[in-house]
């Protein structure tokens, strides 16, 4: 059988989080009523004009710092035209062959392999509308109802090179550019909510082939999930194509997340010609290197950056520090929990451990957790000083999660501190040698496992309060 | 007395010196209306109960002894494609037969700042795409001055109602000469000013980087009084110009001496009437006579004018008029069993034939593969225009030139669609240059008005304005009222 190469490239629709929208003054505030959020010039009045927000090119320029690429102080809008009812003007004001950044890319680590996959392009642009369906598509609905609250908020379309050759590239690769955005804090991120959206181009190449196979657009893929797995079914799709003798046909599918497939949506041939030309409405802007200087200066950290930080300073594994820069609300409860923890390393387990785990198990973010990050790292403290076994840290930190409660304080309330008065162990020690002459006898006799055993009976009289680092050297003296 | 017949700086007079209330001249224009409005159709929707409303606020003002702007109280009418909030707005289209704005126009909001009378509407060409104001879904305008033919366009229900005393001053827009020419068939005095000194916003779209509103009316003292008005920068709208604004009637000053006339010679060659030529000539030698200096200077891409206008101009208004779709406002067809195919419906049967015929030639000329050909060449083209006018106007102040080849002609739907384009030969280079351009009467032909048109630098309407004053005010052609004679 062929081997197959796979290549891939993104399209990334980033809403940016301007208060104001891209061409007028109304908010772009998510999850309002509809149609609250508009005015003549984002519903396409007769007569109304776009005025640019210079806000949303301090935000491109920021992104594209952030993504390492040239700004082009030259920016001019373009109006790319097509037929859609959420698209107020039936063109979308975007920029077409002079994008505010290029060349640009992010270094991305997968199974320990770094890889750098380029950036082509950022251009700006404004979103559309919202489409309601009364049927399943607008040519099957007998009605469809449209909301214009998001028709005009600004969006960067970052265009990556098709330089990912599987889906984990790409998921690390979409990944880092959300972090990245995440931090520079020109994209709240928020994919279910769509604003930040990803198409794929996808196309498979037999091994050694100098030529790109024929791609597929895949669009709404509306989480890092969909993403993969909408990748590994289209290249599966493309290589039974291929092995059957057939070719890929250019087109535009969808991902139909239930089903897990993806569908044709339109062809080549059916593709839209967006006859697009200079927007006669907006003047060119242009940048001067002052401004693109001073956006520079005030870049924030970058995930990169903090990981290395994490690393030096904190002493963390490289690979626990990539996870905890992944979002920024994740380094920010970490860098706020560090600040009274006397472990950091511990505070790391936690948070990649049962905090990560109660997360994905609720459905929720950090950003969503009840726990303070300094409560935790009293939680680590505690654990630290010898107060709590980590067997009873484990139980105070599930009773963290049901009341808003220092550890401390919780460890009163349930009577957990750990015992590590020597006369009080000592008394058990002694009590279980009594009980139990085989066990003594075995271990005696070399056989270490026994040990085991007798620590687990001590801990048992205690119910989990004795110190097990004190019974266990206490119970190997007393045996001597 | 017959009020309709004044000119709004004598009228700003009257009402000052309490001769007559506004209330009164309000009235006066509608029983005009009522009079006349029958043979010559120059308004599509009129707001007789707001204005009189208006005209009696002004009123009490004046009653009260407070100070009103020159022109408070002073009924105008506005272009049919000029966004006026709660009064219709159809730009002459079936397809905003039932447009009520929510919003003013930047330019409605100045003038309802200085209280000024809006009587109505008035008819156009569709979306301004015309030069006859034939292509109106509200029927023609006739032209007052003999009612069988044209009032040119696409402003022809402005200059008409100037003409023939429905309005004392009105708005039109201009772009690629739809505020001159029809001043020149209405013997009317038009302006267009600089690209960005008038904001569009409101103003319906046709081609957004030609596009401006100016006055029309009786002379130029009031064009001067209506710019002073409308002109500005205006936040809304980007391409507008943040440049000092003058007092333009300060510039209307009878004096020409050695003011630098040119006449570029391609606009007085091949197509142009004889008898439209004289008049013009007559004006040069008028103009010499008062010390002026004529130079004979050339602009050498004029040929390419039209054509290229025709490539830039549908391209713009192909886009523009994308919005219209039945989706949130104007004509829906109801029969469609899809959103797409009620937007297709809804367009074919809310756009006349020549709006059609401009969107897709606009949308061809963008298509994948002719843009470059087609769109990007024009836009080239477009620079060498610009700058033909640059080096002319190192040679002189300002460009003397007939603002039409013709007289007003027949409507009779004889003319095919393309010698109607190549008429506005004279007009469209001052659109592609983006320069202020003026038309003044001078004279008459066949009976019908005869309009100069003078064209000057950026920004520089002062010099364009003492020019057409200058003349004015040695003539009388301003004050020859339009008989209404005709068969219609």
């Amino acid at each position: 059988m062929t081997k197959y190469i796979t290549v891939i490239g993104l399209e990334v629709h980033a809403e940016l989080k301007t208060k104001s929208k891209a061409f007028c003054s109304c908010s772009t505030a998510f999850g309002s009523a509809p149609n609250t959020h508009v005015c003549p010039v984002c519903l396409g009045m007769p007569g109304a004009l776009p005025v640019l927000n210079k806000q949303v090119v301090e935000f491109a320029i920021r992104a594209g710092l952030a993504l390492n690429c040239e700004i082009k102080k030259f920016n001019k809008f373009d109006r790319k035209n097509y037929f859609y009812p959420d698209l107020a003007k039936n063109y979308q004001i975007s920029q077409f062959d002079k994008p505010i950044c290029e060349n640009g890319h992010i270094d991305v680590n997968v199974n320990g392999e770094e890889k750098r996959i380029g950036i082509t392009r950022i251009h700006m642009e404004e979103d559309a509308g919202k489409l309601v369906h009364s049927g399943a598509t607008i040519s099957t609905s007998d009605s469809s109802a449209v909301d214009y609250n998001r028709a005009g908020v600004p969006l960067i379309e970052i265009v990556s090179e098709p330089d990912m050759r599987s889906a984990e590239e790409a998921r690390a690769y979409m990944e880092n550019l959300k972090a990245i955005l995440e931090y520079t804090d020109v994209c709240d991120c928020k994919m279910q909510e769509g604003s930040l959206r990803c198409d794929a181009n996808i196309s498979i190449m037999p091994e050694g082939a100098k030529e790109f196979g024929t791609r597929a657009e895949i669009k709404n893929l509306n989480s890092f999930r969909a993403l993969v797995r909408a990748i590994e079914y289209e290249v599966e799709r493309q290589k039974e194509i291929l092995e059957d003798g057939g070719h890929i046909v250019q087109e535009t599918r969808t991902w139909d997340d239930a089903n897990g497939v993806t569908l044709s949506m339109r062809s080549k041939e059916e593709a839209h010609d967006y006859r697009y030309f200079p927007e006669p409405d907006l003047v060119p802007v242009q940048l001067d290197d002052a401004w693109i200087e001073r956006v520079r200066s005030e870049l924030p950290e970058l995930p990169a950056q903090r990981q290395a930080r994490l690393v030096k300073e904190h002493g963390l594994p490289e690979y626990d520090a990539s996870l905890i820069v992944a979002t920024k609300a994740m380094a920010e409860y970490f860098d706020e929990a560090v600040k009274t923890a006397k472990d950091s390393k511990g505070v790391s387990n936690w948070m990649l451990g049962d905090v990560s785990a109660y997360l994905n198990n609720e459905g929720i973010t950090i950003s969503e957790f009840k726990v303070t990050p300094a409560h935790l790292a009293e939680l680590v403290n505690l654990t630290k000083d010898g107060v709590l076994s980590s067997k009873l840290a484990k139980k105070v930190f599930a009773e963290m999660l049901k009341e808003d409660k220092a550890p401390s304080v919780l460890v009163k309330e349930l009577g957990l501190e750990q015992v590590s008065d020597e006369g009080a162990i000592l008394k058990l020690v002694e009590e279980t040698i009594a009980e139990n002459p085989q066990s003594v006898a075995d271990f005696k006799a070399g056989k270490d496992k026994a040990i085991g055993f007798l620590v687990g009976q001590i801990m048992k009289k205690s119910r989990g309060k004795a110190n097990p680092g004190m019974v266990q050297k206490m119970l190997k003296e007393k045996m001597q | 007395m017959e009020l309709y017949k004044l000119t709004a700086h004598e009228l700003h007079e009257k009402l000052v010196n309490k001769e007559v209330s506004s209330v009164e001249l309000t009235n006066a224009l509608y029983e005009r209306i009522d009079a006349v409005e029958d043979k010559v159709n120059a308004y599509v929707t009129l707001d007789k109960e707001n204005a009189l409303a208006q005209a009696a606020k002004v009123d009490a003002k004046i009653a009260a002894g407070e100070e009103i702007a020159p022109l408070a109280g002073v009924p105008g009418a506005i272009k049919d494609n000029i966004s006026t909030k709660g009064l219709r707005t159809t730009c002459s289209s079936k397809m905003l037969s039932n447009l009520i704005p929510i919003y003013d126009a930047h330019v409605i909001k100045n003038l309802r700042a200085d209280e000024t009378i809006f009587l109505g509407k008035t008819n156009m060409d569709e979306f301004a795409m015309g030069s006859t104001t034939e292509s109106s879904f509200f029927g023609a305008t006739h032209n007052p001055w003999n009612l069988d033919r044209v009032p040119g366009g696409s402003s022809g229900g402005s200059a008409a109602a100037i003409a023939a005393g429905e309005a004392i001053w009105t708005l039109g827009s201009d772009t690629g000469g739809s505020i001159r020419q029809p001043a020149s068939f209405n013997g009317c005095v038009g302006i267009k000013p600089t690209y960005g000194r008038v904001s569009r916003y409101g103003c319906v779209a046709f081609a957004s980087s030609l596009d401006q509103i100016g006055p029309i009316t009786k002379d130029v003292t009031d064009a001067a009084l209506v710019l002073n008005t409308i002109c500005g920068k205006d936040e809304h709208d980007s391409t507008s110009l943040d440049v000092e604004v003058p007092d333009f009637t300060k510039a209307l000053v009878a004096d020409v001496k050695g003011l630098r006339i040119g006449l570029p010679k391609e606009y007085f060659g091949e197509g142009l009437d004889p008898k439209v030529k004289a008049e013009i000539e007559k004006a040069v030698k008028q103009y010499e006579a008062m010390g002026a200096e004529i130079v004979e200077v050339s602009l050498p891409h004029t040929e390419y004018a039209v054509i290229t206008y025709y490539i830039i101009a549908p391209a713009e208004a192909s886009a523009n008029l994308a919005r219209f779709d039945g989706v949130r406002y104007g004509y829906r067809n109801t029969s469609a069993t899809s959103a797409p195919e009620m937007t297709t419906l809804s367009r074919t049967e809310g756009f006349g034939a020549e709006v059609k015929r401009r969107i897709m030639l606009g949308t061809y000329v963008l298509s994948s593969g002719y843009y470059d050909a087609y769109y990007k060449k024009a836009m080239q083209v477009r620079t060498l225009i610009r700058k033909d006018f640059e080096e002319a106007f190192k040679q002189c102040d300002v460009l003397l030139t007939p603002t039409s080849p013709v007289v007003a002609y027949p409507i009779d739907g004889k003319m095919d669609p393309l010698s109607i384009y190549l008429l506005d030969v004279t007009t469209i280079p001052v659109n592609m240059a983006g320069l202020p351009g003026i038309s003044v009467p001078c004279g008459f032909a066949d009976g019908m008005p005869v309009g100069m048109q003078l064209i000057g630098k950026p920004l520089d309407e002062a010099t364009i304005l003492r020019a057409a004053y200058t003349f004015e005010q040695a003539n009388e052609y301003h004050k020859v009222f339009a008989p209404l004679g005709g068969n219609k």
